[in-house]
C-alpha cells in the first residue's frame, strides 16, 4: 500500500466554517482517510504541526500567533492552500481594516453596549493583534486558493480529489463562488 | 450595399457597418466581450479596460476602437484571459470588495466575470482604503468601498437624467466618486430610486435601501450561467423595471 498523504489543517482568523464545510463532505471523508493521514487539525487536536504534504489554512492573519501558525505551516508543508474568503482576501474580520485598532478595542471592550467593567485586556498570554488583518499570501507565498464563504463541500471534494490524482484543479461553474 | 464588411472574431466573421465599435460588432452578433463600463445604452468610457482584445497584433479596448474591414480580433486566447483577470484582481485589491457581506453578491458585474475569468485569489496585496458609506438618501445606500469608477451613474446622470448628480474627481489613485452637492450627501441631491443612474450600477455601490439578500443563494442571476451567457446585470434590471 502506497504511503498515505499528510495533511494539516488550521483556522486562523475564520470562524470555523470553511472546516464546517469540510466536514460536509459526509461519508466521502471515508474514502478520504484511505488516501489522506490527518497530522495538526481541529479534528485530530494535535497541536504542532509537522512535516506534511499539503496545509490547508482557513482565516486571515489578525494577530502575532497567526502569524506563527502560519509559518510553521510554510515551513512544514510542501503545499499551502489558502481556504475560504477570509484566507484569501481577509474576508469579514479584514472589515475592522477600516478602522484604528485602538477604535476597535475601544468599541469592543470599552465604549460597546452592555460592557461590564470596561477595560482592554492586556495579558501577556493574549496574541497581540496585528494593526490591520491580512489574507494569507501578503504574509507567505500560497500555492493554492479555495475561494468561498465557505468554499462548497463539493468544491472542497473536487480540489482534493484533484490535488491528490495530481490533475490540474478545474472546477464546474458552480462551485466557485465567493460569498 | 453588396458586400457586407466584416471582421473576424476568434475565427468567426461577424459583420459591421461603418461607425460601429468592435465592442457594438460582437454584441449585435452575439459574440461575448467582457466589460464593466460598457453599457450598449451610453457613450463608450473605455476605463475598465476588461473588455481589451488583440486587434492585428495590438491590444485594443473593444469598446472605444472602431471596426475596420479585415481587422482579426483575438477575444479569447490565455494571453488575453489572463490579462482581464490581472485587471479585475486589481480591481479588487483596490477597493474593500467583501462578498460575503454584499447585498449585491450574485448578481455583481465584477464578481461574475471574475468567475468568467477564473479568478481564485485576488493576487495582489490589498490596498484597504479608507472609504465611506454614504447613507443619507431615504431609498439608496451609496458604498464608496465598492466603487470602481466605470462611470455609468455619472453618465446616466448626466445624459439620461439631466440631473448631474455623480462625478468624478482626483486622479490615478486618488480619483474617486463624488456627490454633486454642498454638503457632499446623496439625500442633499434630487436623486431617486426612477433615475437611470439608479439602475446602471455594475457593482454594489448603489444599492436600495429596505430590502436585501431577497433572493436565495442558488438563484441568483449569476449563480448557475456565466455572465457571458447571461449578460449584463443593467439589462436584468430594466426587465424587472418593466416586468
Amino acid at each position: 500500500m502506497p504511503e498515505k498523504i499528510k495533511v494539516a489543517t488550521a483556522s486562523l482568523a475564520g470562524c470555523f466554517g470553511c472546516h464546517m464545510s469540510l466536514l460536509d463532505i459526509d461519508e466521502r471523508i471515508l474514502d478520504l482517510v484511505q488516501v489522506v493521514d490527518f497530522d495538526r487539525t481541529p479534528i485530530t487536536d494535535i497541536k504542532k504541526v509537522g512535516p506534511c504534504d499539503v496545509g490547508i489554512i482557513e482565516g486571515g492573519v489578525a494577530n502575532a500567533e497567526n502569524v506563527e501558525v502560519l509559518r510553521e505551516f510554510r515551513h512544514h508543508c510542501k503545499i499551502l492552500v489558502a481556504m475560504g474568503a477570509c484566507a484569501t482576501n481577509g474576508g469579514i474580520p479584514a472589515m475592522r481594516n477600516q478602522f484604528t485598532l485602538e477604535e476597535c478595542l475601544r468599541e469592543s471592550y470599552v465604549e460597546g453596549m452592555g460592557i461590564e467593567n470596561p477595560m482592554v485586556p492586556n495579558d501577556a498570554e493574549i496574541p497581540l493583534l496585528l494593526n490591520k488583518v491580512r489574507p494569507l499570501h501578503e504574509v507567505v507565498k500560497v500555492d493554492y486558493f479555495l475561494p468561498g464563504c465557505p468554499p462548497s463541500a463539493d468544491a472542497i471534494w473536487t480540489f482534493l480529489t484533484e490535488l491528490i490524482q495530481g490533475k490540474p484543479i478545474a472546477f464546474p461553474y458552480t462551485q466557485i463562488h465567493y460569498d | 450595399m453588396s458586400d457586407q464588411q466584416t471582421i473576424t472574431i476568434d475565427g468567426r466573421e461577424v459583420p459591421f457597418t461603418e461607425g460601429q465599435t468592435i465592442m457594438d460588432a460582437a454584441l449585435a452578433a452575439e459574440v461575448y466581450v467582457p466589460h464593466l463600463c460598457h453599457n450598449p445604452e451610453f457613450v463608450p468610457h473605455g476605463s475598465c479596460r476588461l473588455c481589451v482584445v488583440k486587434v492585428n497584433g495590438r491590444f485594443q479596448s473593444a469598446c472605444t476602437a472602431p471596426a475596420a474591414a479585415g481587422q482579426v480580433i483575438d477575444n479569447s486566447s490565455d494571453e488575453i484571459m489572463d490579462m482581464r483577470r490581472t485587471l479585475l484582481q486589481m480591481l479588487f485589491v483596490e477597493g474593500n470588495h467583501v462578498c460575503p457581506a454584499c447585498e449585491k453578491s450574485g448578481r455583481c458585474q465584477l464578481q461574475a466575470l471574475a468567475y468568467y475569468t477564473g479568478m481564485l485569489s485576488p493576487h495582489f496585496t490589498h490596498f484597504f482604503p479608507l472609504r465611506r458609506i454614504d447613507a443619507s438618501h431615504p431609498d439608496v445606500v451609496l458604498d464608496f468601498n465598492r466603487c470602481i469608477l466605470c462611470e455609468l451613474c455619472v453618465r446616466a446622470s448626466r445624459d439620461v437624467d439631466k440631473k448631474n448628480v455623480f462625478g468624478i474627481t482626483g486622479r490615478g489613485i486618488n480619483a474617486k466618486l463624488i456627490v454633486n452637492a454642498a454638503s457632499g450627501k446623496l439625500g442633499d441631491t434630487g436623486f431617486s430610486v426612477e433615475d437611470k443612474a439608479f439602475h446602471v450600477c455594475p457593482v454594489g455601490a448603489i444599492l436600495p435601501k429596505h430590502k436585501g439578500f431577497e433572493v436565495p443563494i442558488g438563484e441568483r442571476l449569476y449563480d448557475q450561467q456565466p455572465i457571458s451567457v447571461v449578460g449584463d446585470v443593467a439589462a436584468h434590471d430594466e426587465e424587472n423595471a418593466h416586468a
